[in-house]
């Protein structure tokens, strides 16, 4: 996890490279699986991130720390990333990506809940590290690979809100869906990475 | 409208889990929610485990940097910052 905003945010400005190492280290994967929901190809994907950490680079100066420098780094992935695909005339609109598996349905498996409604079986308890409240070190090293079995429009939106931290509004603004969609969207992924966890808890 | 609503079972529960958190549910489906976790452990559990996984997103650990793109973006940064 990176060091405070701030005091990074300083060091970067004054050319401290640990500093840049730490902050490629914590997001360039993330971006890297972000701009691949983006673009077609690992080759494309790889150019954005390398223009967003240039783009980050040159920006530092104008950064001003009203969103999170995290949030600040994926809006000019999102950035690059939109600009290169309309560039590239190969970006798929994201309402028409009608994944089947992203289809309509409960979020939660049915066999989960007896016939009337309640728990089948109470729902298995993530490991959770009480001080900070976080899932364990060990399941948390398991989110790439869970968010990176989503379908995509799943993938997109949980990487955009829970990942990246923008919010509801500029996530469907983004991606030309409405609010709510996105909301229908973000549930599915959400309750997928959550119980995907459950099945290493389980394991 | 009834006076009381309908009590909520856990399988609808689960499906208003983001709607709850993202506060976008009327007062009245609020209420229901709220209802039905004070009586029910195991969806107040679940709730818990959504959160924890929320937030666990949010602060997802550092994956390794491929070494060539870090010298590559190293050298970008003696270049433009230093």
């Amino acid at each position: 996890m990176p060091s405070p905003d701030h005091a990074l945010v300083a060091r970067l400005r004054a050319g401290d490279e640990a500093a840049f190492v730490e902050l490629v280290d914590c997001y360039d994967v993330q971006l890297r699986r972000l701009a691949r929901t983006f673009v077609r190809t690992n080759a494309l994907a790889d150019d954005v991130v390398q223009e967003t950490w240039l783009g980050v680079l040159r920006g530092l100066d104008r950064f001003e720390e009203r969103s999170s420098l995290k949030t600040w780094i994926f809006r000019i992935l999102v950035n690059r990333a939109r600009t290169r695909a309309v560039r590239e005339a190969r970006q798929v609109p994201f309402s028409s990506l009608a994944s089947p598996e992203d289809g309509e349905g409960p979020a939660v498996d049915p066999t989960a809940f007896a016939a009337d409604g309640t728990w089948a079986q109470p729902p298995t308890r993530l490991d959770a590290e009480p001080e900070a409240r976080l899932l364990s070190r060990e399941l948390r090293g398991h989110l790439g690979e869970v968010v990176d079995t989503l379908p995509e429009q799943q993938r997109t939106v949980i990487l955009l809100r829970d990942v990246a931290g923008l919010d509801g509004p500029e996530v469907a603004e983004t991606l030309g869906i409405s609010e709510g969609n996105q909301r229908v969207i973000l549930h599915r992924a959400r309750t997928r990475v959550r119980q995907a966890l459950t099945e290493y808890v389980q394991a | 409208m009834r006076l009381f609503a309908e009590p909520l079972v856990c399988q609808e529960f689960v499906e208003l889990v983001t709607d709850y958190l993202e506060g976008t549910l009327s007062r009245r489906e609020r209420r229901r929610v709220e209802r039905h976790l004070r009586g029910c452990d195991g969806c107040d559990a679940y709730l818990e485990e959504f959160r924890l996984t929320v937030r666990s997103l949010g602060e997802m650990p550092p994956e390794p940097t491929d070494p060539h793109v870090r010298e590559h973006l190293l050298a970008a940064f003696r270049e433009l910052r230093a």
